[in-house]
């Protein structure tokens, strides 16, 4: 019996279909994928064209809720200290000097009561677990759908939230050294007055 | 000298696109984009290319037999640039038009195995020297039925200067001196009584005027692949095998010399392609009754349209068949060594042989 895949006719139909197949790709090369996102209903129906995304230029758009870079609103933050105690990976850096006077309150009502000279994260070592946003209390710090922030220098990873300058920061902590003495000097007196009293 | 300069000139440009073209088809081919940053869609990448390879360092391995190594890239690119002296580029144009024009080409470029092997050898690297041994191999036996493939031409055309051949294939033969009274029929046959001398277009090109040249045609291409080591015959650079092949310990100017000689082999193989079976420098059109379609598209011999027209046409050609080298690239896969082999010995030339004798036949019938 005559095997149907061998044969001169056999071996030039299947070099011309090789041919014919390339050539399809080629004629449909002024084509191309648009970035959308997998909910769009044209996502899987871009079948012909060229595939490849400019990246830079053209980004597929991100899940509203993924977990990348870190942001922390610092003017809803409390200064807890939540979210350091939580990472697993201790890559938030907090300090904190209290307030000697009302400095207003958060989007959501809580009171502030804290400064916090430093709140660094590290975005280098941070694993992107999303602990700290969800047991933020204020919900100050979360996720945005930036995640491309590669950088050349590895201390530029970590960032920086704190609205204080180093000077304002100084400053808020003698004045609270200072209402700490005040505090401290008015109770000596009260006690050597009770004393004598 | 001009003439050197000129042709040196002109092929560089034709590499660069060709280089270029061959990112871009590929890539398109396989629904990528190539290069897009480097110029207007990424147009100057190959520029960019060859400016990066001049400013890198010649490395010569410490181990290498340092004359042979050093000299291998010029006597490659030597020897196919010399192929380029005797094509013509239109009616009135070419570099050093030498009456056995076909025998030198082929004689010269038959140089390149040399230089190949002294690359592979020179080297003192495995791989270069496997990929020298697989592509001398490959060129030498490819050689015979191309030779033969070219040999039908040459019988049918009763000539071996290439400037001739390409007059004898359009409608402007009777102005080639010796050839005033020559005549073309019809597919060569004189008994048919259509007479094709002033008609010229495409009913005059070797492939019309015998048709039996169709094959040869095919057997040339094919054979003139593995000639340049384009795939699907390009075991001697095999990159997943060879790392690069002969070329492996290359790098900076001698490297460029090589990729250079690689594409020039392709140009040529290619032109040579069109000038015998494929109508040279004349127009596709032909002169229908009063619409002379062939004379206005051929210009007037020994003037500038002339030149320019055939320059168009022979480049357009042979771009056209530079292109259908890329498309089998990126569409067949590599053959096997043995395969190769069989195709050159027990298909390709007994296949040639018996359209040799057929050309010599068929030459009988158009006097
Ligand atoms: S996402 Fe996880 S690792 Fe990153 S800062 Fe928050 S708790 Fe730490
Ligand atoms: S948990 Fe939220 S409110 Fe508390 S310190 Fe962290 S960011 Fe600020």
């Amino acid at each position: 019996m005559r095997n149907n895949t061998t044969g001169f006719w056999y071996v030039v139909k299947s070099l011309l279909s090789g041919l014919r197949l390339t050539w399809s790709h080629f004629r449909k090369a002024n084509k191309r994928r648009t970035p959308e996102y997998v909910s769009d209903a044209n996502y899987f129906k871009q079948d012909d064209g060229l595939v490849t995304l400019k990246y830079p230029y053209e980004a597929i758009p991100v899940p509203d809720n993924g977990r990348y870079r870190l942001h922390n609103e610092i003017d809803d933050c409390i200064v807890c200290d939540l979210c350091a105690k939580i990472c697993p990976v201790n890559c938030i850096t907090i300090d904190s000097v209290k307030a000697t006077e009302d400095i207003g309150t958060t989007s959501d009502g809580t009171k502030k009561r804290l400064y916090a000279p430093t709140f660094d994260i590290d975005m280098a070592k941070c694993c992107y677990c999303g602990l700290c946003t969800t047991v933020c209390p204020t919900d100050c710090l979360t996720m945005t759908p930036v995640y491309d922030f590669s950088e050349v220098d590895i201390k530029n990873m970590v960032y920086h939230f704190t609205d204080l300058s180093p000077e304002q920061a100084e400053e808020k902590k003698q004045l609270f050294a200072k209402q700490q003495e005040e505090m401290a000097a008015a109770k000596a007196a009260a006690l050597a007055a009770r004393k004598k009293g | 000298m001009l003439a050197f300069l000129l042709t040196l000139g002109a092929l560089l440009g034709v590499v660069i696109v060709l280089a270029y073209a061959e990112r871009k088809v590929a890539a398109f081919m396989q629904d990528r984009m190539g290069p897009t940053e480097a110029g207007p869609q990424g147009s100057l990448q190959a520029v960019a290319d060859v400016l990066k390879l001049l400013q890198k360092e010649d490395i010569i391995p410490a181990a290498a037999d340092k004359k042979l190594f050093k000299l291998a890239p010029i006597l490659i690119f030597a020897a196919v640039f010399a192929g380029f002296a005797v094509i013509p580029f239109a009616p009135a144009l070419v570099p050093a038009g030498i009456g056995i024009g076909v025998f030198y080409l082929l004689a010269v470029v038959s140089l390149d195995v040399v230089g190949l092997l002294m690359a592979g050898w020179g080297s003192n690297n495995k791989y270069a020297m496997l990929g020298a041994m697989r592509s001398v191999a490959q060129i030498v036996s490819y050689e015979i039925p191309a030779g033969l493939a070219i040999l039908s031409a040459v019988m049918i055309c009763q000539s071996l200067d290439f400037q001739e051949i390409s007059y004898q294939q359009g409608a402007l033969m009777n102005q080639f001196p010796g050839m005033e009274y020559d005549m073309n029929w019809l597919f060569g046959i004189r008994e048919l009584g259509i007479n094709t001398t002033t008609i010229g277009g495409i009913t005059t090109w070797n492939i019309f005027r015998a048709p039996i040249l169709l094959v040869s045609f095919i057997i040339y291409f094919i054979a003139s692949l593995a000639e340049s080591n384009r795939a699907p015959f390009d075991i001697p650079e095999a990159e997943s095998e060879l790392v690069a092949g002969f070329h492996v310990e290359y790098s900076g100017f001698r490297f460029a010399v090589l990729f250079l000689a690689e594409y020039s082999m392709m140009v040529l193989v290619c032109l040579v392609a069109v000038i015998l079976f494929l109508g040279s420098w004349n127009t596709p059109l032909p002169n229908i009754g009063p619409v002379s379609l062939a004379y206005w598209t051929s210009g007037t011999v020994g003037e500038l349209s002339s030149i320019l027209w055939g320059i168009f046409w022979l480049l357009s050609k042979t771009f056209v068949l530079l292109f259908l080298q890329l498309q089998l690239r990126w569409t067949y896969p590599r053959l096997r060594v043995d395969q190769l082999m069989h195709l050159c010995w027990k298909v390709l030339t007994p296949v040639a042989l018996v359209v040799v004798l057929l050309a010599g036949i068929w030459r009988m019938l158009m006097i």
